[in-house]
């Protein structure tokens, strides 16, 4: 357990203290990492570097109300993130599509 | 991973042994296990060695004298992880930690506390066969999990052909078969179990897909061999074709063992494949990530363990057509074999994959 918190903390995005989720969504669609990076940054309007900064993911995170960290009453959580995230990124997320079908919207 | 990381305070490098036990090794001793590393993982493999630039990323990687070291800012990378939030209840067997928790709250847990970018849904057995038989209950925890998270998940399992051979499944062994000679016998019994688990990897992958997994990760590919790998490929072109689920392979080890022989993709024989020439065949199946896996030599320093590793991982990256995630786990990636792991070789290890090799993600 102590070697997966390495990695987290040496190598990883941070995922949601950061956009680490949102870089992941695009891998899933086969993208290699630098692609990935951009079509995010571009999506959200920021540069490749910023992917990464905490400071700046919590208050854009909380502005695009796509899940926080930090979880605010109020705020979007779990999978009405995950649709604001579909739309944001335009991507099909599965659970986000079964959950419009069986409610049809 | 500058060379103003670069100590110049000690004369000696302070590491771990590929069993984790610590060793110290002079500057030289550090180039030159970095460099036959390199040159074993060149030879065995037929890909190039590390050049002197990469020797010497890994040299002031390793010099540094910090407790750990990490990428660069800028070059973060993604994680996807096998077994998941089962290490958090796990036991020693897993590498886990037997804290008492629910799998949905683990997985809550790497979320919101250890950030991690993905995560998995996993049986505690983690190996397809015995998951099968509680699918529904695996498609709840999916779905339920699916409501409350925010980051990508998995549902992970093993392939694991192992558990269809006597005793533990149907089909004759070729473990047994095989020393008395009877080698057509031995590879007729590999072709019905790996039939047996196509269908129960397709079974657990459409399953998985109705309840709204984000992927499937077949983790430790190949660890019967070919025939293993073999299924593997089969399924994933079945599922990448008729689901939406992105799909990882994580290999079990650099070499896929033959021990069918005769078996082939296409037209390429899988016996004696090396991570470069894995990942071409599972992207053209379809498959989203690759997780090269390559094995750790306990008689050898972390050093020359990471070099061998990021001389393999390295030309896999510059074939690959998808995301590449290397396997950092126990005695894989030049991470030691110990299940209480020195941070400073796992995180070296896993910094070097990714900025060395150029790995997508761990």
């Amino acid at each position: 357990m102590g070697m997966s918190i390495c990695h987290a903390i040496a190598s990883g995005m941070g995922g949601m203290r950061t956009t680490g989720d949102l870089v992941a969504r695009m891998q899933l669609k086969g993208m290699r990492l630098p692609a990935a990076k951009r079509y995010v940054a571009d999506k959200l309007k920021v540069g490749v570097g910023d992917l990464t900064d905490s400071t700046l993911m919590l208050d854009l995170r909380a502005e695009l109300d796509i899940g926080v960290l930090t979880n605010p009453h109020g705020t979007a959580k779990g999978i009405e993130a995950k649709a604001r995230i579909a739309q944001l990124l335009d991507l099909d997320i599965p659970c986000v599509r079964l959950l419009r079908a069986r409610i049809g919207s | 991973m500058g060379t103003a990381r670069r100590s110049s305070r000690t004369s000696k490098v302070s590491t771990a042994m590929g069993d984790g036990w610590a060793v110290s090794l002079t500057r030289d001793q550090l180039r030159r296990d970095l460099i036959e590393g390199s040159e074993a993982a060149a030879k065995r493999a037929h890909v190039p060695p590390l050049d002197e630039a990469d020797i010497d990323r890994l040299f002031d990687l390793f010099a540094c004298p910090g407790r750990i070291a990490a990428v660069e800012p800028g070059n973060e990378a993604i994680l996807t992880k096998d077994g998941c939030a089962n290490t958090l209840y796990g036991s020693q067997m897993s590498s886990g930690v037997g804290v008492p928790l629910s799998r949905e709250q683990g997985i809550r847990l790497m979320e919101r506390a250890l950030c991690f970018d993905t995560m998995e849904v996993g049986n505690p057995d983690y190996s397809v066969k015995p998951a099968k038989s509680l699918m529904p209950l695996e498609q709840l925890t999916m779905e339920q999990s699916q409501l409350d998270c925010v980051i990508p998940l998995f549902y992970g399992a093993m392939p694991n052909m192992g558990l269809y051979f006597q005793p533990d499944g149907p089909f004759r062994n070729p473990a047994d078969l095989l020393p008395k000679g009877r080698i057509e016998e031995a590879r007729a019994a590999q072709v019905e179990a790996a039939e047996r688990l196509i269908d129960d990897m397709l079974f657990m992958g459409y399953g998985m897909a109705e309840a709204g997994a984000d992927g499937v990760n077949f983790d430790t590919t190949g660890s019967t061999g070919d025939a293993e790998f073999f299924a593997v490929l089969q399924a994933v072109e079945r599922l990448s074709s008729t689901t939406d689920l992105a799909i990882e392979v994580g290999m079990a080890t650099e070499l896929v063992l033959g021990f069918h022989g005769e078996l082939a993709y296409g037209n390429v024989r899988l016996a004696g494949l090396w991570p470069h020439q894995q990942v071409e065949l599972v992207a053209q199946a379809g498959g989203s990530i690759f997780g090269p896996a390559v094995t750790t030599n306990t008689g050898k320093s972390t050093p020359w363990n990471v070099a061998r590793a990021v001389t393999l991982v390295k030309e896999c990256c510059r074939v690959a057509t998808i995301p590449v995630h290397a396997n950092v786990g126990m005695g894989v990636g030049g991470v030691p074999t110990a299940e209480v792991q020195p941070s400073g070789a796992a995180t070296r290890a896993g910094a070097a994959l990714v900025e060395v090799a150029g790995a997508d993600g761990l």
